[in-house]
């Protein structure tokens, strides 16, 4: 039977199965659902509700910020200044509250300083031109003097008159005792795949990272584009900073410290590519929740904490090796 | 009528005359093969007529009417299309979005418009059948081969009413079979009442699917004939210089 040219055209190439199967993101979701299973069985700690509610609730920090750096991944860039960025934000909220403003306030202080950051990160680099790495390695040093100088290098562990009120949003469990970081988290997951899938805007970003000539030939507006994703990514940071700090219950000036890389780790492990045009907002939450799978565990059977740099080391070589894996297969 | 016509054309960057005083027409349903060496000043042209550059001297009409662009996008906005040397895609988008890339379809209302995938898919599927190009919409373009992103960059073309569509180079660097698939490309765009300008260096493409040659030396037309009149050797000697102008 001969073949049209109207049914080749119409056919699909790739079902769901074989799509599923070669991502990256389903393998992990598979270790980190076996790491599971082999630990409610090695260990009596692990599968109680405590040690459930902490995980889940310790994987959020990472999980929202991840996230803000899955856009900024996927248009090729990379922001190193998150975790400064994030510290930075708390100090602002706890600042501000300190002095006897209220929640609402705080918070708003708080976002706007990270909307300013990124705008002044994405601007240097979109508009003119410096290296992404270089911009945001520059702000990481920056926030986090910045935060020395808002709070004196001090603790601050009173919040005002509203002092409850932020306990309650980071520390509190408002729906069926899951964690509220956990309910936002959710929440910000669901809107980032929307975005990333089905708006414009997630489309170009797409573009940007896949061949960014390309895009500006088209008429994507390319600069404001950047911009708004080092906004996106530092707003990620902000919001994960007030959380946190309504969790802890205390800001110091070393929260954050190191967190880019984990943030880093996380969406890549999660099959985002640093070389851009791949990411999604599954893969940032999966990847930050094997991070924490291995953390959580390590303490639980007992190994020595000095090896957690090595096994998260190794899951991320592991992760791109299934990648490079597929890719291999490919070009033979 | 001609669709455009080019009137006394320069264009200079600082003391470089990259054009200097060219006129010409181009009609509906033609293919003019734009020939000439590196520097010659082919690209500066195209690059004014899909309003990259703005001339320096000199005046462009379509339709009869005065047509000063600014940008690319406003020359788009008159039905000038471009495909450009290197197709300009993403490889990692599918084909469909590569077809859409900044004029994407959406439904909804207001601010809550989300991605058409299915009118997308359905329109590319059409263009690409119009094509006579087994390409599939839903593929990555990463897969695919010379031909088929030839054929995702020209169903670019084809989705507002374009009157012109400028091929910068688009017979370089691909196989031999799939030459032979876009000239057929080029020929089903002038079947359909657009005027093409084909940039090449390929002299046997121009010959077999151009229907005017206009050569370029160091700025100046010299030449701009029926291919019909013409030959290889003559358009050869015009490139480099042994003939100074076209009989």
């Amino acid at each position: 039977m001969a073949v049209t040219l109207d049914q080749t055209i119409a056919h699909k190439q790739h079902t769901f199965l074989s799509r599923l199967l070669s991502s990256q993101t389903f393998w992990v979701v598979i270790a980190v659902i076996l790491a599971c299973l082999f630990l409610s069985f090695a260990t009596d700690a692990f599968a109680t509700s405590k040690n459930l509610f902490n995980i889940t609730r310790n994987v959020t920090f990472v999980a929202i910020v991840a996230l803000g750096m899955t856009f900024v991944i996927i248009t090729g860039g990379i922001d190193l200044s998150v975790g400064s960025v994030l510290c930075l934000c708390s100090m602002v909220l706890a600042v501000t509250m300190h002095a006897g403003y209220g929640i609402g306030t705080g918070i708003a202080a708080s976002l706007l300083t990270a909307l300013i950051i990124g705008a002044f990160n994405g601007i240097l680099i979109a508009y003119l031109g410096f290296p992404p790495f270089v911009v945001t390695l520059g702000m990481l040093s920056i926030a986090r003097s910045l935060a020395m100088v808002a709070s004196n290098n001090t603790v601050v562990f009173q919040f005002g008159p509203d002092h409850d009120k932020l306990l309650a949003l980071g520390g509190g469990a408002w729906l069926f005792g899951i964690a509220n970081p956990v309910l936002y988290t959710i929440v910000l997951a669901l809107i980032t795949g929307f975005v990333l899938r089905w708006t414009k805007f997630g489309r170009h970003i797409f573009a940007i990272g896949g061949n960014e000539h390309a895009a500006t030939l088209t008429g994507v507006p390319v600069r404001q584009i950047k911009v708004a994703v080092y906004m996106i990514s530092a707003l990620s940071a902000g919001i994960a900073g007030i959380i946190q700090t309504g969790w802890l219950g205390a800001v110091t000036t070393n929260i954050g410290t190191g967190m880019e890389l984990q943030v880093i780790a996380a969406t890549v492990i999660g099959g985002a590519n640093l070389a851009g045009g791949v990411g999604t907002a599954f893969g940032a939450i999966v990847g930050a929740a094997l991070i924490e799978v291995i953390r959580n565990s390590l303490g639980l059977l007992g190994i020595n904490a000095f090896w957690q740099g090595a096994f998260i080391g190794g899951a991320i070589l592991l992760a791109v090796l299934f990648d490079r894996a597929r890719n291999f297969r490919r070009s033979d | 009528m001609p669709v455009l016509e080019l009137a006394n054309i320069s264009k200079h960057f600082g003391a470089i005359q990259a054009v200097n005083d060219v006129s010409f027409t181009l009609e509906a349903g033609q293919v003019v093969g734009l020939m000439g060496d590196n520097g010659a000043g082919k690209s500066t042209l195209v690059k004014m007529i899909a309003g990259n550059f703005r001339p320096s001297h000199g005046a462009m009409r379509m339709d009869g009417r005065e047509l000063v662009l600014h940008k690319p996008a406003e020359a788009r906005q008159h039905g000038i299309e471009i495909v450009h040397q290197d197709l300009a895609l993403c490889n990692n988008l599918t084909a469909a979005a590569n077809v859409y890339l900044g004029r994407e379809l959406r439904r909804g209302i207001g601010p809550f418009r989300i991605l058409d995938y299915g009118a997308m898919y359905k329109r590319a599927g059409q263009l690409f059948a119009e094509l006579k190009s087994e390409t599939r919409p839903r593929d990555l373009v990463k897969q695919m081969s010379g031909g088929q992103r030839q054929a995702v960059a020209i169903a670019r073309t084809m989705l507002s009413q374009a009157k012109i569509v400028l091929m910068d180079e688009p017979t370089a660097a691909i196989s031999v079979r799939q030459v032979a698939e876009v000239l057929n490309l080029i020929r089903h765009l002038r079947d359909q009442g657009i005027a093409v300008v084909l940039i090449s260096h390929r002299m046997p493409d121009v010959f077999d699917v151009a229907d005017r040659v206009i050569v370029m030396r160091r700025g100046r037309k010299v030449a701009d004939k029926d291919i019909a009149a013409s030959s290889p050797e003559e358009v050869t000697g015009l490139i480099t210089g042994a003939i100074e102008q076209a009989a």
